[in-house]
């Protein structure tokens, strides 16, 4: 397919810590230059209208293929979890690899183990030759710690970085919530948010044996950050995310039984949340990603223990990334390193960064205005977000994939 | 003692201001007046139902009550369906804990469905916590929490009150010891909201697998010691111990349970000497509660919470049935 160059001015290009007025070259798919001034003959001009021209988001560790969802949210790129299928075989990841076309990549993540049922090593190595670009635990972690030290090490030597859900099944059993007061007061099987830092503390000791790179999908809990912060410091090979539900909601947002807020892992006390907050300021956290996993009635119009844990977050990442930067926790230039650049990192994809070479996955985002997360009218499949209602500034407005305009 | 505690009409809200609520849900949605207007209004049952051959009131005449159990129960649906009766309402019983209706979308379709047959009130009991608010989210009538999971179970809460309030002569100042397996209780949850909103001492003593967490959130203190925490009580609430709770997970084993929560005469010398005893039931003699206490009429109060039991609902019934039966104030 030809494509004809395309020059994006009067854009505040998002490529360092507040965006900058420029403009940005793309041509065959990938950014020519930033800033050019020598404009190809034939090219398509795009005025940005003072619009943010950043990364497109790369949502690490989503549950479905919801591209509407991710469209509207200005996901460029879905790292897609092994749990449905699930994804433990070359032609699976394959199958899955396509599912985004044209106008979206996704990116597997291989099963790392057979069934995901913590027992066998997968077949990790032809999985990657397959386009798998990382592995996964899936929804629990490995429990045989021999069977995690194997997976890392052998994940390691192909290169590929372990992404890991940190709890402990001993203590989660049969837990919807963690322990508190809300969980006291709904008569909900509660769990306490140790077994957060405890599933850390195995994994990352396995980390420093083996020295193989881990990234926790979803760390919320103070205690479970100070271990990371302390990995980091001694230098392991270790990355963390986090939604913005755990940054955004404490306990108290399951009131009334409302299973929307229902997550995996359950949301924390207002003091892990805070913890949370100071963690994406201070740079422990590294990414930021919706954990995408829409679920319809059938799932969650239910008692609250028996609905599936889970929320639709691809259309409101942005704008809740774009309130954290509004609150002054965190930098424009930051943001993107959470939603686009590490992710591309782990990945090992040339996207997530405004740079020459870079493939051009580029997204124009309207900063500011105001709009209503509305359950009733989401463009993901299933409306299961638990920050329905709440009034958030922000969203994509345009969108390239490899240069080629698909929003 | 009795009549000397109900409170005259006018000390509260007119009308329908007196208990604001469409559906009882739970205690948490209560405050302290609307709990006593209840148990004011239950004493007139308690009454009637005393009074010999014609225990019979026709004030729900003409309704239909579903009592939905998904959960068994024996002694709950029962007294429902005996307070119904007694209203004289059309009384249905729907056993769904036998049928293959068990959970998933066919609860809400379910509630539907009662919905349709314009049912003038359901009674529900479920095996999960907030099953009840879901179904009273749906339905056009006035939905009772015969207890949810381990959440709530309101006319628990509400006939204990009213068994102490005529025992003691009230229900507010004293030190109430609660005793037993708090963690997945829900009459353990309904009666420490009740009882600390009313303005009581009120204390949990439980092993700590079985104390729910965040309890000094709830306003009680808990005790690990069966002694120490029912000291100088006035009242001692015995809360019923699932065989299944003893198989080694929580508990080591009955006997030892027994050897360090159980309830014995001896222990009891640990309370007020006219400490009451209260067992929500059904009981297990020699596990949590000694025979001789439970059939020590002075000290038990056990039957006398059965025959409350149907009063209180008796009184819910009343109350909540009132906007549809247009009683004037309540619209």
């Amino acid at each position: 397919m030809e494509l004809k160059p395309l020059h994006i001015v009067n854009a505040q290009l998002v490529d360092g810590d507040t965006p900058r007025a420029g403009s940005l070259l793309v041509a065959g798919g990938r950014i020519a230059a930033l800033d050019p001034t020598d404009i190809p003959e034939g090219a398509e001009t795009v005025d940005a209208k003072g619009q943010w021209l950043a990364p497109g988001i790369i949502d690490l560790g989503v549950f479905a293929t919801d591209k509407p969802a991710f469209h509207f949210g200005g996901i460029t790129r879905a790292a897609l979890m092994p749990d449905n299928g699930p994804l433990d075989g070359a032609g699976l990841v394959e199958r899955a690899a396509k599912g985004g076309k044209p106008d979206l990549w996704v990116h597997p993540l291989a099963a790392a183990t057979k069934g995901l049922e913590g027992r066998e090593l997968a077949e990790i190595g032809l999985m990657k030759q397959a386009g798998a670009r990382a592995i996964a635990t899936g929804r629990s972690r490995i429990a045989d710690s021999g069977v995690m030290r194997r997976v890392l090490s052998y994940a390691a030597s192909l290169g590929l970085v372990t992404i890991i859900h940190a709890e402990d099944e001993g203590l989660t059993a049969g837990a919807v919530a963690t322990d508190g007061e809300m969980a006291t007061r709904l008569g909900l099987a509660s769990a306490p948010a140790v077994a957060e830092a405890m599933a850390i503390a195995r994994d990352l000791a396995l980390v420093e044996e083996t020295g193989a790179p881990v990234h926790f999908r979803q760390v919320t809990t103070a205690r479970g950050l100070d271990l990371i912060r302390a990995a980091k410091a001694k230098g392991l090979p270790v990355l963390c995310g986090i939604t913005p539900a755990h940054l955004l909601l404490s306990d108290t947002a399951i009131g009334d039984f409302r299973t929307f807020a229902r997550l995996s892992p359950p949301l924390r006390s207002e003091d892990d949340r805070q913890a949370c907050l100071a963690a994406v300021a201070d740079g422990t956290i590294d990414v930021l990603a919706s954990g995408h996993d829409p679920r319809g009635p059938e799932d969650k119009r239910l008692p609250f223990a028996e609905a599936l844990p889970g929320m639709a977050g691809a259309e409101t990442l942005l704008a809740l990334g774009l309130g954290l930067v509004r609150d002054g926790h965190i930098s424009p230039g930051r943001l993107f390193d959470l939603l686009a650049a590490t992710p591309a990192c782990l990945l090992g994809v040339d996207a997530g960064r405004l740079a020459v070479g870079q493939e051009a996955d580029l997204i124009l985002v309207d900063a500011d205005t105001p709009w209503q997360v509305d359950a009733k009218k989401m463009a993901a499949w299933a409306g299961n977000t638990p920050f329905d209602g709440m009034p958030v500034q922000g969203r994509a407005t345009m969108m390239w994939k490899g240069g080629l305009r698909i929003r | 003692m009795t009549s000397s505690t109900i409170r005259p009409a006018s000390d509260y809200p007119p009308g329908g201001d007196a208990f604001r609520h469409r559906h009882l849900t739970g205690i948490a949605q209560l405050t302290p007046w609307e709990i006593s207007y209840v148990l004011d209004a239950a004493e007139e049952w308690v009454d009637l139902n005393r009074s010999g051959a014609a225990k019979h009131d026709d004030r729900l005449a003409g309704l239909t009550i579903i009592n939905a159990f998904f959960e068994n129960s024996t002694r709950t649906l029962l007294s429902f369906e005996i307070a119904g009766k007694r209203l004289g309402a059309d009384v249905v019983n729907m056993h769904a804990a036998q049928s293959s209706v068990k959970k998933g979308e066919t609860l809400i379709d379910t509630a539907m469905t009662l919905n349709a047959m314009r049912a003038d009130a359901i009674v529900i009991r479920h095996a999960s916590s907030g099953a009840v608010q879901l179904i009273a989210d749906k339905v056009d009538c006035p939905v009772l929490n015969a207890g949810d999971g381990r959440h709530e179970h309101p006319t628990q809460a509400l006939l204990d009150a009213l068994t102490i309030r005529r025992r003691k002569g009230r229900v507010e100042g004293l030190t109430i010891a609660i005793c037993g397996d708090v963690l997945h209780s829900r009459v353990a949850r309904s009666n420490i909201l009740a009882l600390t909103l009313l303005g009581n001492e009120v204390r949990i003593v439980a092993p700590p697998t079985l104390t729910p967490p965040a309890m000094e959130r709830m306003h009680v203190t808990t005790f690990t010691d069966m002694d120490e925490g029912i000291k100088d009580a006035d009242v001692v609430m015995m809360l019923r111990l699932q065989n299944e709770r003893m198989d080694g997970a929580y508990l080591p084993s009955a006997r030892e349970y027994h050897a360090l929560y159980g309830l014995t005469p001896k222990r009891l010398e640990q309370a007020k000497p006219d400490a009451i005893v209260m067992h929500p039931g059904p009981m297990n003699r020699g596990v949590e509660i000694d025979s001789s206490i439970a059939d020590d009429a002075d000290r038990s109060t056990i039957t006398e919470q059965v025959e409350m039991g149907v009063a209180v609902r008796m009184a819910c019934l009343d109350i909540l049935t009132r906007r549809q039966r247009g009683v004037p104030g309540w619209n």
